[in-house]
């Protein structure tokens, strides 16, 4: 791990540096430093109120932080919003998944960005062609539903797997889930881990939110842990042989406030 | 991978979804109400042949029923919108009201149709702000909307009616409108209903094709998702009160035009009809999905009821029962095409 922070800054895509966020008395975000590699996937943990999700908006630029820098590709940027952190390639899959269910899947994918001309009229043909592709892509192989197929005839996991083919059209470098396997069956969890690992191939990072311990633990590359607004812990996947050893740490966080071995931070 | 289905069995369904099967299933709502359509008008031919199977029948329903088609064209959209629009048969008689008092005090007749429909967008906007802005119920707000403007127009008029005869040999009125008195005699189409049918040819595209009527069916579909993908919804539905609006003052335009003559109560009796036209289009109550050519067909269901009745040899106090029946059963026929998916 110590060999791992000394790696140049540049080789992260955005990088938090002592970054605060506070809402009245309460210290959601109170000092973290964290970054991201291209390719990474990056398990972000933590208990209700570990301030998970205000750490998630301050990515997605819909909160700014108190204090503290955020760098993006080695650059510090200044006046950090949603649309720098588009900019940035930064694209946030939201917990309820953003989805129009009656809607075609190919018309979600391209809902508020539709590929059309200057007078409005939209290019069909070539935003069912990207659709295609952008389901292909993601690993949607199933034949009974194409990108003209209402979104309602899928799956809660072809669901995710619909708002992760509209944040990779977007050519997002990082792709931040939020919580994508809760009410998820395990075979749905199954293809939402399809879908990250092509997202994987594609030289993307991803964040992955989740209160599950084993799809976590299953799906990243490195852990980081949350507690009261600080990152109490970082740990590469080598370093911890079960998920019942993060399990172990993320209790002794929760009694102690810090994890027992040298791990932590 | 994981992504994949699970196995062969899904491999061969895909297999017939022809492209005909996929038209047929996305268009399955205005295919059951042509369907209907077709079939009421052959009970009616079976009832009374002599007149159904008369052209002439079929031109005097459509004399006054491009009315009603520049209406639930843009409605459909209000629907699709998770909105309603109940102020409309208002909008219809105030934007026409300034049409008809324009011409009647001899001005042009194309700046008279100018001052209508900016009348009627305003009032559509109006309504947008009552809905959207200030957040009052579209049923509640828009039904005030429609005794409140009724009640402006007996206000200014104080029961008068407006005589335009004089529109009658204008261009505007042959381009617009064939008298319909004289199409009587030749046969062909009134030029009224090639303009419903150029609107509501406009309509199906904005609907399906173009950015505006996709965000309408996004934002009826889930407001929520919308905004969060960066659709403007609060504009969205704006711009469909206006589109409405629009449309109302065309329908009042051309219905002084057919007529000659603005009433106090112009647009009055459109409210149920084309309400029903709507939905027996095929368009659910629930938003997010609909058809604007099968708000056209609904609407022409709606026409030849009465019509129908009468030539099936009913008096006419059969009209309402079978407006009654023929509404139900075409909504049980919509049924087969399923509730509402989330």
């Amino acid at each position: 791990m110590q060999t791992e922070q000394k790696t140049k800054t540049s080789d992260y895509i955005i990088e938090l540096r002592a970054v605060t966020k506070s809402f009245g008395n309460v210290n959601a975000v109170d000092g973290i430093s964290f970054g991201v590699r291209p390719g990474e996937v990056v398990g972000l943990i933590g208990d209700n109120g570990a301030g998970k999700s205000t750490l998630i908006k301050i990515l997605s630029g819909v909160h700014q932080p108190d204090s503290g820098q955020i760098i993006v590709r080695g650059e510090a940027v200044r006046g950090w919003n949603a649309a720098k952190s588009r900019e940035a390639g930064i694209e946030t899959v939201y917990q309820d998944r953003a989805l129009a269910p009656q809607q075609t899947i190919t018309r979600n994918i391209f809902m508020g960005r539709e590929i059309k001309n200057r007078f409005g009229v939209i290019k069909v043909k070539q935003q069912y062609a990207e659709a295609n592709r952008l389901m292909r892509d993601i690993g949607f192989t199933s034949k009974v539903f194409d990108p003209d197929s209402p979104v309602a005839t899928l799956s809660g996991g072809e669901r995710q797997g619909v708002a992760i083919a509209r944040a990779l059209y977007f050519d997002a470098d990082l792709i931040v889930l939020d919580e994508p396997t809760t009410a998820l069956s395990l075979v749905e969890t199954a293809k939402v881990f399809g879908f990250i690992e092509n997202v994987r191939a594609r030289g993307r990072s991803i964040i992955f939110i989740g209160h599950n311990i084993y799809h976590v633990y299953d799906v990243a590359d490195r852990f980081v842990v949350l507690d009261r607004g600080q990152v109490v812990m970082t740990e590469v996947k080598g370093a911890i042989s079960t998920p019942e050893v993060l399990i172990k740490h993320m209790q002794e966080i929760a009694e102690l406030g810090h994890a027992t071995d040298a791990s932590g931070t | 991978m994981f992504g994949s289905g699970s196995g062969s069995e899904q491999q061969i369904a895909r297999e017939d979804a022809s492209g005909l099967v996929k038209w047929l299933r996305s268009n399955r709502r205005a295919i059951t109400s042509t369907l209907f359509l077709f079939v009421m008008l052959i009970g009616f031919t079976a009832a009374n042949p002599e007149v159904f199977t008369q052209f002439k029948t079929y031109r005097s329903v459509m004399i006054a029923l491009p009315v009603s088609m520049f209406l639930v064209v843009p409605l459909v959209f209000v629907v699709t919108a998770g909105e309603i629009d109940l102020s409309f048969p208002s909008v219809v008689g105030l934007a026409s009201y300034a049409f008809a008092s324009i011409v009647d005090h001899g001005g042009d007749p194309l700046i008279g149709i100018a001052v209508a429909l900016i009348v009627g967008a305003a009032l559509g906007y109006l309504n947008a702000i009552l809905v959207v802005r200030i957040g009052l119920s579209a049923l509640v707000a828009t039904l005030g909307m429609n005794f409140f403007l009724r009640g402006l127009i007996n206000i200014i008029v104080e029961g008068f009616s407006i005589a335009i005869p004089e529109i009658r040999d204008t261009f505007i009125h042959g381009l617009l409108t064939d008298d319909p008195i004289k199409i009587v005699d030749h046969l062909g189409i009134p030029n009224q209903m090639l303009w419903a049918l150029a609107f509501t040819a406009l309509g199906v595209f904005l609907y399906n094709r173009h950015s505006f009527g996709v965000r309408v069916h996004c934002v009826g579909d889930n407001p929520e998702s919308a905004a969060e993908m960066g659709i403007d919804v609060s504009r969205t539905r704006t711009l469909v009160f206006v589109f409405t609006g629009i449309g109302a003052a065309l329908a009042g335009i051309f219905s002084v035009m057919i007529n000659f003559v603005w009433w106090p109560t112009t647009g009055d009796g459109l409210l149920l009809p084309v309400l029903a036209g709507i939905f027996v289009g095929g368009t659910p109550a629930w938003g997010g999905i609909g058809t604007v050519f099968g708000g056209m067909i609904g609407t022409s269901i709606v026409a030849f009821i009465e019509t129908g009745v009468i030539a099936a040899g009913l008096t006419g106090f059969f009209t309402q029962f079978f407006y009654g029946l023929i509404i139900i059963l075409s909504l049980i026929f919509q049924r087969f095409n399923g509730g509402r998916v989330r």
